[in-house]
């Protein structure tokens, strides 16, 4: 287990060193940040200066080279916009998206994991035909549409539900505050994923349905419920898994999306305007700290499968 | 003798036409046991009818459309009347030929940014299959790359990167979009690499582009297509998306995305319905029967089944 673990990561290590690579090539290619200070109240000696003390004089690879060493003492750079540390401003924009992309997670798990167990138990039914139906429905709606349905929906027509920030302006907030902003950003992260997931463990199941054990397991005389969450549930876990490591990288795309439409002030939300900005090293940070993201997801999957499935040898 | 050649001959060309014949046959019942199929699937059937009428529709735009997509041609955020089926929008352009100009445009990017995916997805896919190795590593590493990446963050940094536009916006789908197809189609060819007649195609001599063209490609055709019909339902969200928050196709060129970007403003979505609602149905209909279609497809052209 251990061995396999650091296999893992060091093959994750070439990937990672691709990753900053493509990613600062194509920063290169952004153009320089300083175009957005030019301006008739700027003299070019100002922008020269900036320009040495952004250390942009420097070929390209060297500024790689120079970024790359600051990252591995911890430092992601300065934003080009507001001078912040990265890492800070990372900080602080990360706990909102982690609550919105946890509690969105969560809710098209309790969604998608019974809705795609019905649907393969009542294989042919009305039932699983309604499931997938809506299941594909809900895969097929651009989701920033379903966020302007729910805001006119709840806010314009009903008025119940806020329709953007984190918590009312001018109050302290508080945990039901914040729940309330967060009811539509849930709905819509949660509906999207929950398409791909229902038809992902409809068909796990379907095949865990259709093993030996299971016709063993009915052959012994205990009931269809217990037959299904004793021996066919805990089979459902692998595929369960699969699910939430697949999600993490477009729980991030999706976010981004979402927290634009409700002004969610997470880490979507600061990379959207630091892309508009051209504040490469605040993109950079976000790009890279989503990339490790990834395949620390990727690799906890892989290890979660050994520990749901003992059949699975990790070499 | 020079007769018996004659006859020769025209037995030989019997012969061959009575093998073409039984090819062609056997052709068409592979189809035609797909088509008996995907008919069974009742939704699918009228997805592909729906998507055929709106390909029409979006194909013949410049002839039906009642007025031109960019031309100021009533009031100002008018709501429908008899002679403006949808309304105008804000700034007196006919909402039903916009809509009709941006199916076009929407439908273009998605169906050209699944071909380019899916072209480079098969090359790789078959590149690293196939010859495994060095190559395969490489090509499966820079996979991994790619697919390290949010995908829509990707594509958000490429589109502020290469300036938003149509063109743009294609190029950069087409480039993002291929890790999957390269895997599906790297794990088929494993697979195909050991059978025998692959094997026999080796010993024979034949010519590598020849072995992945000709004898490997059309074996994993299926579920290439199938993919496919996923990528450009993905890719037509993408764009809607991608338009949406203006990084996408740029007005006055009309697409489906675009249009509903006016809706992030509360007094078009609140007083102007027709503005956003029926762009926003229409990428929803299409994307779903899109989805359909792959889905029947999936199940009439799985070997198993």
């Amino acid at each position: 287990m251990g061995k396999y673990i650091i296999k893992r990561i060091l093959i994750a290590i070439p990937v990672l060193i691709g990753i900053t690579i493509i990613d600062y090539g194509i920063m290169c290619l952004v153009g320089s940040p300083l175009e957005m200070m030019q301006g008739p109240r700027v003299s070019a000696g100002a922008i020269e200066a900036k320009e040495i003390a952004l250390g942009l004089d420097k070929p390209f690879y060297v500024q790689y080279f120079i970024w790359l060493g600051q990252l591995l003492q911890g430092n992601l750079g300065y934003s080009i916009k507001s001078s912040q540390a990265v890492s800070v401003m990372i900080g602080s924009h990360l706990g909102p998206t982690l609550l919105l992309m946890g509690v969105s997670l969560l809710v098209s798990l309790l969604i998608s994991i019974p809705a795609g167990i019905y649907s393969a138990v009542h294989q042919y039914s009305k039932g699983d035909y309604a499931v997938v139906t809506t299941s594909f429905v809900s895969s097929s709606i651009p989701s920033f549409f379903l966020s302007l349905l729910l805001v006119y929906l709840f806010t314009v027509k009903l008025g119940i539900l806020p329709s953007s920030g984190m918590t009312t302006l001018g109050t302290g907030g508080g945990a039901a505050d914040v729940a309330q902003h967060m009811v539509m950003p849930v709905i819509v992260l949660a509906v999207s994923m929950a398409g791909s997931n229902i038809r992902y463990i409809r068909s796990s199941v379907l095949e865990i349905l259709q093993q030996d054990y299971m016709r063993t397991a009915r052959a012994k005389g205990i009931g269809r419920f217990r037959v299904i969450y004793k021996h066919g549930l805990r089979n459902a876990l692998v595929p369960i898994v699969t699910v939430i490591g697949m999600q993490i990288p477009t729980l991030f795309g999706g976010a981004v999306i979402i927290e634009q439409v409700f002004s969610w002030p997470g880490l979507g939300l600061m990379t959207m305007n630091a892309i508009s900005n051209r504040d490469y090293p605040v993109i950079m940070g976000v790009c890279l700290l989503s990339a490790i993201v990834v395949l620390v997801a990727n690799l906890i999957t892989d290890i979660m499968y050994a520990v749901v499935d003992p059949t699975i040898q990790l070499k | 003798m020079g007769k018996r050649s004659q006859e020769e001959k025209f037995q030989e060309k019997k012969s061959r036409e009575k093998k073409i014949q039984e090819n062609t046959i056997i052709m068409e019942s592979y189809l035609q046991t797909v088509f008996r199929r995907f008919k069974k699937h009742r939704l699918a059937m009228v997805s592909l009818i729906v998507l055929g009428i709106l390909c029409v529709l979006a194909i013949l735009a410049p002839v039906i459309a009642p007025y031109d997509p960019n031309a100021i041609v009533g009031d100002f955020g008018a709501a429908p009347t008899k002679e403006f089926w949808l309304g105008t929008d804000q700034i007196g352009k006919d909402v039903l030929s916009r809509l009709l100009y941006g199916m076009r445009v929407s439908l273009l990017v998605g169906v050209l940014a699944t071909l380019i995916s899916t072209v480079i997805g098969v090359v790789l896919g078959l590149l690293a299959g196939y010859f495994g190795g060095i190559i395969d590593m490489v090509i499966m590493r820079i996979t991994d790359i790619v697919m390290s990446f949010p995908y829509m963050l990707l594509v958000l940094v490429a589109a502020a990167i290469f300036r938003p536009g149509m063109w743009n916006m294609i190029l950069i789908l087409g480039f993002v979009d291929w890790p999957g197809i390269a895997r599906m189609v790297r794990g088929n060819v494993l697979a195909l690499r050991e059978t025998n007649f692959i094997k026999g195609n080796i010993v024979a001599g034949m010519s590598v582009p020849h072995i992945l063209f000709s004898e490997i490609l059309p074996n994993t055709a299926a579920p290439i297509l199938v993919y496919a019909t996923s990528v450009l339902a993905l890719s037509m969200l993408d764009e809607a998306a991608l338009s949406f928050l203006g990084m996408g196709v740029q007005p006055p060129t009309a697409s489906l995305g675009n249009m509903l970007n006016g809706a992030q403003s509360l007094t078009v979505l609140t007083n102007q319905p027709w503005l956003w609602i029926p762009p926003g149905l229409l990428i929803v209909i299409l994307v779903t029967a899109i989805n359909f279609v792959g889905d029947a497809l999936r199940d009439a052209l799985d070997p198993k089944a």
